[in-house]
């Protein structure tokens, strides 16, 4: 039952990687800015990905910000000062949220130790069990007559 | 490693996750706090249904309601704009403004709205949606609370009920002296 639990936090733990969106072909940078984004009334989907009305709108006010001169940076900047860092569909890698970023890789090496310690555990009790299994299983008195018997055997 | 010792290990494991989900749903997740509160409001000029500019500057020295509606937002923008009206009347000689702005509608179905709350305070339609990005909207209703100064000073999310339109308006009205 362990075992099988173990088994289950390791394949759980393994995060599953999202297929990669089409890229828009009709600006990169407008790509890039769009897909850091939250589309604001959707679960979980990008600007980039979203077919509402916000998202088109907030697509429009990309495109219209990087027409004028603004980096890339600027602009997600721009939405981060507008909504805070909600806004970003992946947390900035800086201070509280190194946390966030680094407890999926923490965690896998947690279950990796564990994994291996239950394994050696595992491995370890079969191989005692076949050495220890056949000097037990001989009682005195007939270790005493097979030793009887080889001697016969040898003096013949 | 004992098995005893395995045996603690797998529910103690567990308990941050379920610390977690037991934080995560006694939180409301549309309660996002904005980065714009205590931050200087937005400037917009629209044109309002009535046909005339309708924008922020011209109220300045005025405690402003800045209300984001919307006439598919069923129930709450229905709940909220008799409040709104209601409260706009009785404090509108005290030096408080009210502003709709209606968000991804149609002109149409914005003016049976009005018309059917007969609302006399300013009211228009942001065609691009750039008043409400500025303003961090993610829904609607969402109402700002703007003091005197311009200042945003308290965001509303959902329907606007007299005991918060008071509680706000009064608060900032009491700061202005």
């Amino acid at each position: 039952m362990t075992r099988l639990l173990l088994l289950v936090f390791l394949v759980v733990a393994v995060p599953a990687r999202a297929q990669p969106p089409a890229t828009n072909v009709e600006d990169p940078r407008l790509y890039e800015v769009a897909s850091q984004l939250r589309c604001v009334v959707c679960q979980n989907l990008s600007v980039a990905d979203s077919p509402s009305e916000m998202a088109q709108q907030m697509r429009a006010i990309v495109r219209e910000r990087l027409a004028a001169g603004d980096s890339p940076e600027q602009v997600v900047q721009y939405f981060v000062d507008k909504y805070g860092e909600w806004i970003l569909l992946a947390p900035r890698r800086q201070g509280f949220n190194w946390l966030v970023w680094s407890a999926p890789l923490v965690a896998v090496a947690i279950g990796l130790v564990v994994f291996a310690v239950c394994v050696r555990r595992w491995t370890g009790r079969r191989r005692a069990r076949v050495t220890a299994a056949p000097a037990a299983a001989i009682d005195p008195a007939m270790r005493e007559r097979i030793r009887r018997e080889l001697e016969l055997e040898g003096d013949r | 490693m004992t098995r005893r010792s395995l045996r603690w290990l797998l529910p103690v494991a567990a308990l941050p996750v379920l610390a977690l989900l037991a934080y995560g749903f006694r939180v409301n997740h549309r309660d996002i706090p904005s980065p714009l509160v205590d931050r200087p409001a937005a400037p917009f000029v629209l044109t309002s249904y009535a046909g005339e500019p309708m924008s922020l500057e011209a109220h300045r020295g005025r405690v402003v309601v800045v209300n984001f509606w919307a006439s598919w937002c069923v129930p709450a923008c229905y709940d909220e704009a008799p409040v709104l009206e209601r409260n706009w009347r009785a404090y509108r000689e005290r030096g408080v403004m009210v502003l709709g702005v209606d968000i991804q509608d149609t002109p149409e179905a914005a003016r049976k709205f009005i018309d059917q709350f007969s609302l006399t305070f300013p009211n228009a339609l942001d065609p691009t949606g750039k008043v409400s990005i500025d303003y961090g909207v993610y829904g609607v209703p969402e109402t700002f609370f703007i003091d005197a100064r311009g200042r945003i000073r308290a965001k509303h999310v959902g329907a606007v009920t007299d005991a918060i339109f008071r509680r706000e308006v009064d608060r900032l009205l009491a700061e202005r002296g």
